[in-house]
């Protein structure tokens, strides 16, 4: 026998249900009255330092239908690329930013439309540069532990091309499943479940 | 720095998370649940070492909470109304995997009224509505980790999957923990139902012990005599590495 470590097992994901918008948006589930306003709808207000940009996200299933019940939270630095958190040790976040927007994808068209600012560069763990991109978190029915993944700007190719978690994805036609291409302020990020288009998802 | 979750004394932490064991949290692709079977990916997740974008998270202060707020008894009842159905504590502590109290956490918990209904534009079971019960409640951790709301048991409900699957009681909890890697939603069960080991849901986790550390415990010693009985529901996050002698370098 040897000395125990001790250590405690993380609480096992389950699915989020169908139901997830009592818990986590009971505005938009038409539970008034209980939470002044649903939680990370608002990421910006007028004084927020940066580039103005939409985002508008979809989830798709293997049938090619997007998903009418899901749930989608985006984490991300400000524009000068610091993150809003004291874990991040670098300096003062602007404090007119969250950094963080969940909302559900909407019933009838399983699109979602986030209003933030595009995000500043954030070093890797050597300190390369990242290019900018928003952290995503998707939870829906059918889902049994929320999948991770990022989203990346088309009109930042050259940060793109020396990015050093895009640079990990050996299969280098899967690299563009994780780059919204721009028209307008919108950026339309489709994430793919699964299929030849299917996203890149991270353990991380 | 002061807030809520990192008082002057204590710095923040900020090694990587410890890997998390996917043999242990439900795999993606479950058939018996048969609408994971669409929505699994089924291309291998990219492993990464965490990075700030996964390290931070974001904070929440108690000036978000409302007086009601974990008591869905009463935030949605009538004046001198409550929710009806058998009334419970839930309470617990918020631990990383190294036993640790995680401080300053936002809990958000939804469920079913006591017939089993979700008050919810999408649901059609024929249980009725409870006018005072919305289901949706939200607390943030203490210095050691704890939280406690208070509720009505939820009740068992059928859900289209196999012919006559049923749902065991539940309450479904969505945990922030100190970074976006630590982002963790699960269900809470009730000791000794019997509907637990029949779900397709459950069985989506293949180890027993996983199951069993969902499984809120009959606590008659925290119970408020004469008004509610009460549930010990604790909630372990991904723990995190020492940078005491981290070496961060590429390739190491």
């Amino acid at each position: 026998m040897v000395q125990a470590l001790r250590r405690l097992k993380e609480s096992a994901s389950q699915t989020a249900g169908p139901y997830v918008h009592i818990g986590l948006t009971p505005n938009f589930a038409g539970i008034s009255g209980v939470y002044e306003r649903d939680l990370g709808t608002a990421m910006v207000n007028d004084k927020t330092r940066g580039e103005r940009i939409r985002v508008n996200i979809r989830v798709i299933d293997g049938a090619g239908s997007p998903l009418k019940d899901a749930l989608v939270e985006i984490w991300q630095a400000d524009a000068a690329g610091i993150y809003n958190s004291p874990s991040d040790l670098r300096g003062s976040a602007d404090p007119n930013f969250t950094g963080w927007g969940r909302l559900p994808t909407d019933m009838t068209t399983g699109e979602c439309m986030f209003e933030t600012i595009k995000p500043g560069r954030v070093p890797f763990f050597d300190g390369r540069k990242m290019a900018p991109h928003l952290t995503v978190w998707i939870v829906a029915r059918g889902i049994n532990i929320g999948l991770h993944t990022r989203m990346y700007f088309s009109d930042e190719e050259t940060a793109n091309a020396e990015d050093p978690v895009l640079m990990r994805i050996e299969q280098r036609e899967r690299v563009s499943t994780l780059v919204a291409p721009r028209d307008g302020d919108i950026y339309k990020f489709d994430i793919h479940l699964q299929g030849i288009n299917e996203t890149v998802f991270f353990d991380i | 720095m002061t807030n809520s979750r990192f008082p002057a004394n204590r710095t923040p932490e900020i090694g990587a998370f410890f890997r998390r064991d996917r043999n242990w949290h439900p795999p993606a692709f479950t058939p018996a649940y048969k609408t994971s079977v669409l929505r699994s990916p089924q291309r291998p997740l990219l492993s990464l070492d965490n990075t700030l974008s996964e390290l931070t998270g974001p904070v929440f202060g108690h000036n978000i909470l409302g007086e009601l707020d974990n008591d869905l008894i009463h935030n949605l009842a009538g004046p001198g109304e409550s929710a009806i159905g058998p009334r419970i504590l839930v309470y617990g502590r918020l631990f990383d995997e190294r036993g640790i109290g995680v401080a300053g956490a936002l809990l958000e918990v939804w469920q079913a009224n006591a017939g089993g209904r979700y008050r919810h534009k999408k649901e059609t079971y024929l249980a009725p509505l409870d006018p005072n019960f919305g289901g949706c409640g939200r607390t943030i951790t203490g210095e050691d980790g704890s939280y406690c709301f208070r509720t009505i048991q939820p009740g068992p409900y059928p859900w289209p999957n196999g012919p006559n699957d049923w749902r065991p009681a539940h309450i479904h909890f969505s945990i922030f923990g100190h970074g976006f890697a630590q982002r963790l939603i699960t269900q809470m069960y009730f000791e000794g139902d019997p509907m637990i080991w029949r779900c397709p849901i459950v069985r989506t986790i293949n180890d027993r012990r996983a199951i069993e550390g969902l499984t809120a415990t009959l606590d008659m010693e925290a119970t408020i005599p004469m008004d509610a009985r009460a549930y010990k529901f604790d909630i372990v996050l991904r723990g995190r590495r020492s940078t005491l002698f981290e070496n961060r370098m590429e390739g190491n």
